[in-house]
């Protein structure tokens, strides 16, 4: 699938709009529908869609196993910290409102923090999942 | 039309078919949630059912190829343990409120607060990132967490599967 030129002009215009609406969801998540999970399935769709245009090889150069495999586990510990961060702050774990000094304000900063911790789980998650099944099919015929 | 596509999935023995439809399905399903006004559901589901798992399934497809096995044994006990399940669930379902009904209990014990409070506690103005992210903060934490073991866990089993192809 390499060569085929129509693929990969509509691929290389389509990716960066692909990737600009992750962000978009998940920013805007507070006004429309949308938030960390949508954003991360979407993002790692766009880097899957480069994956199956222009090879495995050329994604994982793009988005390499190790920081993929560390958005895994660092998205869990935003979300986590947040909530630490509410305890260190003197409230309970979780707890949003003594993140800024309005507590409507803390709760926004909260909700941010939260989706952007779901959002990389997820997309790394999803890519990494990916990955792994398309590198042991990529694996098995050569051998 | 969503029925006719499952009909399709149950009949089919291709399995490359049963995956495209199963993502048609998905979309389907999407469109239904639109028309029920859980816009954040849809996009889930169209993203998710329709694009990963698609995507995730041909993958495995190409593992492990596409044609359906046939069945060892005749399909009349899986059938009725099926069967039973449905009447029970239909059977539920009498005892549930009418659809949308305003005095349901589900709408009348924290369901106002959020609607009328989410905005002026957390001034976000979608309530149901409000909802997730703040009012059910630790529910969304397990489920990050969840999709975090997930991950680790088919990490754990493709990788060593790998590592042994490597040493032969």
């Amino acid at each position: 699938m390499r060569r085929e030129p129509v693929l990969r002009v509509v691929g290389k215009l389509l990716i960066p709009y692909m990737l600009l609406f992750a962000l978009y969801v998940q920013f805007h998540g507070d006004f429309g529908p949308g938030g960390g999970f949508q954003a991360g399935v979407i993002a790692a769709a766009a880097v899957i869609f480069y994956a199956l245009i222009f090879g495995l090889p050329a994604a994982r150069r793009l988005a390499p196993d190790a920081v993929v495999e560390s958005m895994v586990a660092l998205g869990v510990l935003i979300y986590a910290g947040v909530g630490v961060a509410g305890i260190v702050l003197g409230g309970n774990y979780l707890d949003y409102f003594v993140l800024d000094r309005d507590p409507v304000a803390g709760q926004h900063r909260g909700i941010f923090w939260v989706e952007a911790g779901v959002g990389v789980t997820v997309s790394g998650v999803m890519l990494k999942i990916f990955y792994m099944f398309a590198g042991r099919g990529r694996a098995q015929p050569r051998e | 039309m969503m029925a006719a596509t499952v009909l399709a999935i149950v009949l089919q023995r291709n399995l490359f078919s049963v995956v495209v439809l199963g993502g048609i399905y998905s979309f389907l399903m999407a469109t239904v949630l639109v028309a029920l006004d859980a816009v954040d559901v849809a996009m889930t589901e169209a993203s998710v059912g329709a694009g990963i798992s698609t995507v995730l399934l041909l993958g495995a497809l190409y593992l492990c190829g596409g044609e359906e096995a046939k069945p060892l044994h005749r399909p009349w006990l899986p059938l009725a343990v099926a069967l039973v399940i449905v009447a029970a669930l239909v059977y539920g379902t009498l005892g549930l409120p009418a659809f949308s009904d305003p005095l349901a209990p589900i709408h009348v014990h924290v369901v106002p607060r959020y609607l009328n409070q989410a905005m002026k506690e957390t001034g976000v103005p979608n309530v149901v990132t409000a909802v997730l992210a703040s009012y059910r903060g630790y529910d969304t934490l397990g489920e990050t967490i969840v999709v975090f073991t997930a991950g680790i866990g088919v990490i754990a089993l493709l990788r060593r599967v790998r590592r042994g192809e490597g040493k032969q």
